[in-house]
């Protein structure tokens, strides 16, 4: 089975292109299944079910939604294995921008969208940096000159990336990424084993394990201090 | 590109032949090296580099793709002085059967209902269609199959795409917007072409604008003159695809010119009979293929005049109103 990973940050489109691209996919005679993770809710399994494409949805609830996606990635994929699915994508949102959620000798796709910000390419770490495919949405908003703009700052920040641009709602886009997913033609047997890009945001400290108090005396572990008397 | 030399000289000499070398670094939150990358690479402490986002080794490819990409940006582009396009199927798996060749300096107008497709033909010339889209149509670049990369590097896309939507998220003044455009395509002295795409800008604006507006407070005709101008002078896309150019305060016929005079191909999704009318050819879409292509006949440029004629005087009239004039003469 091929994989594929999605992620960027909340409500920049990734259901809609990932909708749009396995009706093209399907188009070509390839069956797509898709694991959905998202933090405390999400209805959007329901879209991929009225679609007829085979999901999972996984919920972190109060864990690190990146720690929850990678305890979890390599029984998703066994599943989609018995779905009996060509591809499997997950989905994930990069709820701090730090997150990391992908692997090596993975196609790794990032969706970010025009209406965030010309400076938000730069706010964005690995998800953004270290993917083979950026796909750029919500371009129907703004003019050409900003789409330009915001294309051109995801191409500094990830000069080796494929930068493509998807409409969410008209799908405009989506034939052209189903082609970069149909010509991804690595197949996977398992994930174990496999690697991460980068780390993951890392905190082992006492907020993780449930300290609610406020105070330097409260805090152990891995914890990071603002240099707040000088500059 | 020697990677060493780069890697090893002191950054400040880099910059001298690279300026746009502190870009890469500025765009991903980092400090520029003060002695060479190599050195700046190797002194990074281990919460720098968890911060970096990326493994260094990842980090030096980019930042050497980054600067093949635009050193070859700042290079000129290649002339491209035709398109062709064949024809595939249209929805109904019909043949389209047409060999279309459009040289720089020409229009062509898509005609069809909505719906009919031709959002479709636009996009395939975009993608640069190889026969592998859903219309088989395939596209070729001065009589050769176009290079597949360009499908993915904006920055070296044939095609720019002048959308109905003229809307603009960014807070910034007409002058910054084009100025920030500018620098994200590596204009050799920005602020002479900022000053004459606002210039020209207004020429096509049927009420004049500032530099100084804000372009969030341009009416939808000064912002569609701006974003024209802007194609004309700063996209080096010599492909301009255009979906429809409404009939919002602004001079079509000058907006057309501008574009063409800086030989570029124009292909314009229209209703609206001046425009289809000043185009050389118009292709006629139905079930999602190419039904028909019609040449401007001489009798319809005779028709054109006396529709430019009716527009002059509507925008007239346009003018009048807004200057509070009564219109019991016209």
């Amino acid at each position: 089975m091929r994989f594929v990973t999605v992620s960027g940050p909340p409500s920049s489109g990734k259901t809609a292109v990932i909708l749009k691209t396995v009706e093209s996919l399907r188009q070509r005679g390839l069956k797509a299944g898709v694991v959905k993770f998202d933090c405390l809710y999400t209805d959007d399994d329901k879209l991929y079910e009225q679609k007829g494409i085979p999901v999972k949805k996984g919920l972190s609830g109060a864990l690190c939604p990146d720690h929850y996606f990678v305890s979890n990635v390599s029984e998703s994929f066994e599943w989609g294995k018995k779905q009996g699915v060509d591809i499997l994508i997950s989905e994930s949102a990069g709820l701090c921008n730090r997150c990391s959620p992908h692997i090596k000798e993975i196609l790794a796709v990032c969706v970010i969208d025009n209406l965030s910000g010309i400076n938000t390419p730069k706010k964005i770490g690995p998800m953004l940096k270290s993917a083979d495919v950026v796909v750029i949405t919500k371009g129907d908003i703004v003019s050409q000159a900003e789409r330009e703009v915001f294309a051109s700052r995801v191409a500094t920040v990830n000069p080796t990336a494929s930068i493509m641009h998807v409409n969410g709602i008209t799908g405009q886009g989506a034939f052209e990424l189903s082609t970069l997913f149909a010509d991804e033609k690595t197949e996977t047997d398992t994930l174990d084993g496999k690697s991460l890009r980068f780390s993951m945001p890392s905190a082992l400290c006492s907020y993780c394990l449930g300290e609610k108090r406020i105070g330097s005396k409260y805090q152990m572990g891995n914890v990071r201090k603002m240099d707040v008397d000088n500059g | 590109m020697d990677r060493q030399l780069i890697l090893n000289k002191p950054f400040a000499e880099l910059l001298a032949e690279m300026p746009f070398a502190g870009d890469f670094f500025e765009s991903q939150g980092l400090e520029a090296p003060t002695a060479s990358v190599k050195d700046f690479i190797d002194n990074l402490t281990d919460t720098q580099l968890e911060d970096m986002g990326i493994e260094p080794a990842e980090f030096l490819n980019n930042f050497f793709t980054f600067l093949e990409a635009v050193g070859s940006m700042t290079e000129k582009t290649s002339v491209i002085s035709s398109l062709t396009i064949t024809g595939g199927i249209n929805k109904k798996g019909e043949d389209e059967n047409f060999e279309l060749e459009i040289k720089a300096g020409e229009i062509i107008c898509i005609v069809g209902p909505t719906g009919s497709g031709k959002s479709r033909l636009l996009a395939d010339i975009e993608w640069m269609a190889m026969g592998d889209t859903p219309t088989k149509r395939r596209i070729k670049i001065n009589g050769a199959d176009p290079d597949k990369s360009w499908r993915f590097s904006p920055e070296h896309k044939p095609v720019a795409q002048l959308s109905q939507n003229m809307n603009f998220v960014m807070d910034l003044t007409a002058r910054e917007f084009v100025k920030i455009h500018a620098e994200s395509r590596f204009v050799q002295n920005p602020d002479e072409k900022v000053e004459l795409i606002i210039e020209k800008a207004n020429e096509l604006a049927g009420e004049k604008f500032d530099g100084d507006t804000p372009v969030t407070s341009l009416s939808g005709g000064q912002s569609r003159a701006l974003m024209i101008a802007d194609t004309a002078f700063l996209s080096k896309s010599p492909i301009v695809l255009i979906d429809e150019i409404e009939n919002a305060g602004i001079d079509r016929k000058k907006a057309l010119d501008l574009l063409v005079g800086e030989e570029k191909i124009v292909l314009m999704s229209t209703h609206d009979p001046i425009l289809a009318l000043m185009g050389d050819k118009r292709l006629v879409i139905k079930n999602g293929g190419v039904a028909k292509i019609i040449e401007t006949s001489a009798k319809e440029r005779e028709n054109l005049e006396q529709l430019q004629e009716l527009d002059r005087k509507l925008l007239e009239l346009r003018n009048r109103v807004r200057t509070g004039d009564v219109l019991e003469e016209i």
